[in-house]
Parts: C-alpha cells; structure tokens; sequence
C-alpha cells in the first residue's frame, strides 16, 4: 500500500462505530448494512486493486429515500461519505475511510424510462453501462459513451469520473451524452441538474457534476441521450513499421477532415500479448497498428473508408487491412478490447496510466516514455485513444517483489509530469481519485486549488463527500514539494528530465 | 493584442472600491438576459488567436477576438465552430461563451459547452486562473471550463477560451417539405430516429426544413432516402434562423420566448405562434400572454423557458429556480465572486 492520507485532508469525528450502526440501521434493508469483516472484504478497493483498506461501514440503500437518510445521519454526526458505484473505477476513488460510511449505489439500479420519441433513458446509478444500449436496442437506439468496462461499470460511476471510451472522437464522453441530473448534497437537499430539453436553466451544474469524483452530490437518477444506431460501420486495421509513422498518421486522419467513430493505437508489445493471447491475426511483425472505425449510412462509411485508406497508406502503414463485414469488424476490435486482460496474461501486475497530450506530440511523448521504460527497467505497452491523444500506457510490474510498486508508482508519475509539460493533463477518463492527487499538484496552482475547494465547498461546506480525493489540500501539496509547471515552463528547462 | 494586465488591474480596483462591473464585449447581446448595470468593463480590445492547429482540432483565442474573424480563419482550413453560434451583430468569442447560445446545428453535433475544453478567466478575487486546456479528454479537478460557459459573466471575466472545432461537411443540402403543424412533431422523430446525416431540422409553418450534411454520396444517399424537394437559397433560411431574420421574428411587438423541452413534447394550447427548432428541443414562440403562464408550463414539463426578446421590462426573464438550486447558485456565485461584482443581476435578481 503506498497511498498516503495526508494529516489535512482527515475528517475527524468521535462516532463509535456501533452509535452508527444503529443509527443507519434503522433506515436500511435487513442486509442493507455491512459490518462484519468478511463482508468488508470485497468492499476494500475499487478497480486500482493495488490500493486497499478495510471499510468502517459499507451501506447499500436501495431507495432515494433510504440515501438521503444515509446522508443525512452521517451530517448530523460529522461523519464523511465515500460513494461507490460498481467499483471498476481505475484511480481508487472509491477507496474507503478508516473512519467513513461507504455508500454503495449497486442496488438503485432500475431502469425508470426508455423514451424512444425523446431518444433518453432515465435510469438509477446502479444499472450497468452496457445495460442501457441493450433495454434501447430494439428501438434502434444506443447510448454511445462505451468504457472498456461497460458490462460491469455503473451508469452513475460514469457520471462521477467523466467517462470515456473508444468512441469518444466522434461521440464525445459521458458530460456531452447526459440531459439530466437528480441528486442529494450532503446537506441532503435533492436538485435537479439539466432538464428534459437538451439544456437546463440557470448554471450548467450537470457539466459540473461530471467529473466531479463523488465530490459535490450523491447523484440518484440519471437521463442519458439514446443515438440511432448507426446503419453501418467499418474498421481499418492499418500496421506500420515505426511508431512515430503511426502517431504522424493519426494527426493525418484527422487533417483530411475525418473524424473517425474510433482511432485507436497499439505498440508491438501490446500486440504480440494480444496475439499470444487471443490469435486475431494482427501483424507480429508491426512496430504499431492503428484502429480505425467509421460509421453513419452506407454511403459516407463507403466514402469515408476509401479517403482513410489512402491517407492511411500515404502516411506510411506497410498493409491496410479494411473490414469486409460485421464479423471481421468484431474481429478486430476483439483483440484491442481484450488487451487489458491478455496483459494480465503475461505478468503478474500492471498499471495503467492515463494521461491526455495534444496530438502533434504523440510521437515525442512516446519516445519519452520509451527512454523512462529503460531509465526504469520496467516494460511499458501501449493500447490508447490515439484520436483523442489520451495514453494508457501499461506498466508491467510483479507486486509480490518488494519495492516494485513503488518503482511502477514513480515511473508513472513521470509519465504524467511529461504529458504535463508537452501542455497535456494527468487523466483524460480514469480521474484523479487518490492515485493522482499528488499530481494534481504539478497540474494546477494554489490558486486553481483554492478555486476548486471553494466549489467543493459552496456544495458541501463541511467536506464530508470523499475527503480526500481528487483536489488535494494545498498543505499536501507543500509537503509533496512539486514543481508547478507552468505553461510547459519548468523551474531549470536546461535540465534533462527523461 | 493582450490586455490580460489591464484587466486584471481594473478588477482588482474595482474589487478595493467595490464597483460593480457590466463586462462588454461586442455588445451584440446587451439585449440578452436582465438590464446589465454597472460600470462598463471593455474587453473587446483583448483579443487575437493564440493558437489554432487544424490537425489538432483545437483553436484558442482570447475573448475580444471577433466571431467572425475565428469563423472565416476556421472555413480556411474547412474547419467550422460545431455549435454554429448566432453573432446579433458584431459578436465577440468570449460573449458567445458566456451567453451559451448555439444555433441550428446544435442537436446534431453539441452546444457551445461541449466544445469548450479550457478557459482563463479573472475571479471576482482578482486572480487569473487557467482550467482545462487543449486535449480533447480532461478530468484533472471539476469542470470549471464547461460551467463558466453559459454563466452570463456572472462568475468571471473569461480572457481565454480553447475550443474544440470540427471539420465543415463536405456538402449541405436543404430539403423541404410541406406538412401540417398536427404532424410536424411526429415526422422530425422519424427522421431524428434513423440513422441520417442530419444537422439541421426545423419546422416553420407549413414548412419543415431539413439539412443534410456529409460526403458528396452520403448527402446523394441521405436525399433519396428523405421526402422533400431540394431548396436553393437553402443558406438563407438558415441563417434567418439563426439570426432571428426571419419575418417571424422581426414583425410584430409581442414577446420572443425561447422553450427548451423534451422534442416530442405536443404543442400546447398557449396562445401564439411557433417555430420548432432542434428537431422540437428548442421551440421559438411569440405570444404576449402572461409571463409566469409560460415559466409553470416549462416548469411542469421539466424543461425551462426564457424571455428571449421583450420591448417591455426585462425582470424576470429566465426560469425561476425551485429554492435548493436556486442556493446553491448562490453559494457557486460566492465561490467566485465574493464581492458580486460581475454582471450583478443580470441571469436572476439574487446574483
């Protein structure tokens, strides 16, 4: 475990435990509270399994009214809140307090409405990603944002961390596919954020409620926006013999005046596990393949395959292969999606970071990442949204030798300080949870952090909602002593720092 | 020409002598939302492109820069600002972000919010602060960036905006149909329904228009597949709309209201007449019945209503909060304008 609580940002409250067992008993299904230690257990991490401790309390209403009383026993009491959706989020901020309720939403997962003739959903935070395309599917309707975890990540965890997904290019992430917002503030007051039109009235609280990590409002009710689906699709698999050919051709996609549903890359090593894994048939023999998916009617996907094509074998791709039906299309998309799980394959551990670049430093940024991979000893594959500039490069690590975490942990907080400094950011979709609030602090001044808390506070002025994440305290930031990048300005620029 | 300085010293001076301030920039919507008081604050003379990339997608500029000189230097490149803003006249980039207002391509592609990705403002602290930035996907800290968007300058002077921009279509075309008003609703659905390269959708008695967009194929495709005969001063009716041009908004003194509701919603029984834009998500109406008539209908539909245009008072002219939101708009004002020194009053009478 190598995450630290800093002194500053712990809520400190003399409840006895069992004083708020009965307390949220009362208001709770029979198995709606959970205290013994082995029903803890499963409840100790989120999706960044590296990270663990044992809850105070689990709690998992199944009701609106049963969250607001939730809320409102531990208000009274001064006791902090941490929401927690399916617990596949990446940057542990569900991580649970030594001394906090973990509030789970799993159980709020009804599907309220399909509305074909509006194209929305109205659904609680607990029903699954995927859940949603499919109750829409038989009015030819989707929900576009597709995280790789859409079977088992909640719609609500989504709204929390700004989801993405592979689509994200052309369909945008999750704050540009939702309408509408309930939810409870810790004072325990239900607003409601957006409206039934495509905009709401007043301050545009929903933008602010995504994204902000379990930070401001326990959200209980969500309307997403169904797409049609798309009458066709079609994927490009294009390989290249140097990596920095393929990031070029990413830039080269997009100045042609394409925007793919889906520009995806990944490295040789990402390759070769997937093919030890899986057997898709993508070349071996490629430094880099690239992803790349267009979709619409018969016609434009017919057009703007044959334009990708060309712009693809003009920015160098050695072969381009082009989807010649819906289970070739399956096909390739089935190895970039099985990545993640063919790396578990390979080694005991990885860490995958998540840090957005602009699209013309591609090629430099992964040079850097290359040399830190060497300067470290650690292997690094990378599987990415290349169209979107945001990297997931995966660090290979083996946790059960001492130290190598930590090692991993300092090779990725470099990742980050260079996509920083190339005038990027520490998480395009992943959040900052507790994994990056160090970081925060390179990202932002004092200043930006003093707004950001006066946000937190106009919400929940006594910083009960997940203390701790997300925005650091300005005294963790003293104490982690970080070099505020400015513009891409460091302290001593004549310094080599890869 | 960056006056970020200049700025920032009339704030900070303004904040010791605790003057409220009327932030203008090309003052195309000084008609827009309640009467602005205050001393003026100029920033239209702040302005230039600092960045634009059209293989990144991404241009920033600050906010006096005029709207159509970012439009013209976007066609350039065939790039185009996605939300398709309307101007009211010699409008400023950093107005069209604070007013929130897009125009007909919006339910196609997004409003003005979705393609912010950063801003640099001054607080009502004196601070510049900077959110955001320039990729695509960011979650680093709350989305300031997408909130200031829309907020009227009630929170902070905007001095920079990064925006996302898209390809323009290779080709547009505009077809339209005659069709009555009882079965407008339902035939925008349809087409809203299927998969079509829509990015344009309107009704306006006995007309409906629809604007098809993409690949010279895909549009020749999207033609065969849509009732309705091919327009040719397609551009025209457009930019009418977006303008508010149109004789349906220029003639007459009764009130312009703007509705933002679900698009299959019926047409009520208010007295007045109607243009429903959006596919029927934003709807304009003229009438001259009473104000808190058409806030309860908006209201009970979950949607929201604004007194777009009024020769009368401009008092209450956007949907009344119900009292939980209308706090913590309160206390968001608070967090970053202590002194409520920007824009006062100019969205709702309590900030």
């Amino acid at each position: 475990m190598t995450f630290h609580t800093h002194p500053s940002e712990v809520i400190h409250h003399e409840v006895p435990r069992q004083v708020m067992i009965q307390a949220l008993r009362r208001h709770l299904p029979e198995d709606g509270l959970l205290w013994e230690e082995s029903e803890l257990c499963p409840f100790e991490c989120d999706g960044l399994y590296a990270y663990r401790r044992t809850p105070w309390l689990v709690a998992l209403p199944e009701t609106r009214e049963q969250v607001r009383s939730v809320l409102i026993e531990c208000r009274e009491r001064g006791v902090p809140v941490v929401i927690r959706g399916a617990g596949t989020g990446l940057s542990g901020g569900a991580l649970p307090l030594d001394k906090g309720v973990l509030l789970s939403l799993t159980r709020l997962n009804r599907i309220l409405e399909i509305d074909p003739a509006n194209r929305m959903a109205r659904v609680e935070p607990g029903v699954t990603n995927a859940a949603i395309t499919q109750a829409a599917a038989n009015h030819g309707l989707y929900y576009a944002p597709d995280p790789s975890s859409q079977i088992a990540c909640s719609i609500g965890g989504n709204v929390a961390e700004n989801a993405g997904g592979v689509h994200c290019l052309k369909y945008g992430l999750t704050v540009h596919n939702i309408q509408r917002l309930k939810f409870f503030t810790m004072e325990g007051e239900e607003i409601t954020a957006g409206g039934t039109g495509l905009e709401g009235p007043g301050l545009d609280l929903l933008a602010l409620m995504t994204g902000s990590e379990g930070l401001l409002g326990v959200v209980t009710e969500i309307t997403v926006k169904l797409l049609p689906v798309p009458e066709s699709a079609r994927v490009l698999l294009a390989a290249f013999d140097d990596i920095g050919k393929a990031a070029a051709a990413v830039a080269a996609v997009i100045q042609a005046g394409l925007v793919p549903a889906g520009l995806e890359m990944m490295d040789r090593f990402a390759i070769h596990a997937v093919e030890d894994f899986m057997r898709v048939g993508y070349p071996r023999e490629a430094e880099a393949i690239l992803l790349c998916e267009v979709d619409g009617t018969e016609a434009q996907v017919e057009d703007e395959s044959v334009v990708a094509q060309q712009v693809l074998e003009q920015a160098g791709a050695f072969e381009v292969r082009v989807s010649r039906n819906e289970a070739e299309r399956r096909r390739f998309w089935a190895g970039r999606k099985a990545a993640f799980p063919a790396m578990g394959k390979i080694t005991p551990d990885y860490y995958c970071m998540d840090g957005t670049i602009p699209r013309h430093r591609l090629a430099e940024v992964l040079a850097g990442i290359a040399r830190l991979s060497e300067k470290y000893q650690l292997k690094v594959a990378n599987v990415f949204h290349a169209g979107d500039g945001n990297l997931h490069p995966l660090i290979i690590y083996d946790g059960s030798i001492p130290g190598a975490l930590e090692k991993t942990e300092r090779l990725g907080a470099e990742i980050l300080e260079l996509c920083v400094r190339v005038g990027g950011t520490i998480t395009g979709e992943h959040g900052v949870g507790i994994e990056k609030i160090n970081q925060m602090c390179v990202q932002f001044g004092r200043e930006e952090l003093q707004q950001f808390h006066a946000v937190k506070q106009a919400f929940d002025p006594r910083g009960l909602l997940n203390p701790g994440k997300a925005v650091p305290t300005l005294a963790r930031c003293a104490e982690f002593g970080a070099m505020h990048v400015h513009k891409g300005q460091l302290p001593h620029p004549e310094l080599e720092r890869f | 020409m960056d006056l970020t300085q200049e700025i920032q010293t009339q704030v900070v001076s303004a904040i010791a002598q605790r003057r409220e301030l009327n932030i203008v920039g090309g003052g195309s919507k000084a008609f827009y939302g309640r009467e602005p008081v205050g001393e003026p604050l100029p920033v239209s003379g702040h302005r230039g492109v600092i960045e634009y990339e059209p293989g990144e997608l991404v241009l920033i500029a600050r906010c006096g820069t005029p709207l159509a000189e970012i439009e013209s230097l976007l066609a350039g490149e065939g790039q185009m600002l996605p939300f398709e803003p309307p101007h009211f006249g010699p409008a400023t980039l950093g107005g069209a972000v604070a007013a929130g207002l897009s125009g007909p391509r919006r339910p196609f592609t997004g409003a003005v919010r979705d393609f912010v990705l950063g801003v640099k403002i001054v607080t009502g602290r004196g601070e510049v602060l900077s959110f955001g930035g320039q990729v695509m996907k960011n979650v680093a800290g709350f989305d300031l960036s997408r909130l200031l968007a829309g907020s009227l300058g009630t929170l902070g002077v905007l001095l920079e905006i990064s925006l996302k921009v898209l390809p323009s279509p290779v080709m547009e075309v505009t077809l339209r149909r005659e069709i009555p008003p009882a079965l407008a609703l339902e035939s925008m659905t349809k087409l809203t329904n299927q998969s079509l390269p829509l990015t344009g959708l309107c009704y306006l008695e006995p007309f409906l228009y629809i604007r098809i967009g993409g690949t010279e194929s895909a549009v020749a495709s999207a033609i065969a597949a849509v009732e309705g005969e091919v327009q040719d001063d397609e551009e025209n009716f457009w930019l009418g709309l977006r303008e508010q041009q149109l004789p349906f908004f220029t003639e007459g003194a009764a009130n312009l209201w703007r509705l933002s509701v679900a698009p299959a919603t019926p047409i009520p029984d208010l007295q007045g007449e109607w243009i429903l834009d959006w596919g029927g998500a934003q709807r304009w109406l003229r009438a001259s019945i009473p104000a808190k008539d058409i806030f309860d209908y908006a209201a009970r539909l979950g949607g929201h209503a604004t007194l777009f245009r009024t020769q009368g008072l401009r008092q209450q002219i956007f949907q009344p909060l119900p009292p939980a939101l209308a706090r913590l708009h309160q206390t968001l004002k608070e967090a970053f304008d202590p002194h409520r020194l920007f824009n006062p009053g100019r969205m709702y009478e309590a900030f």
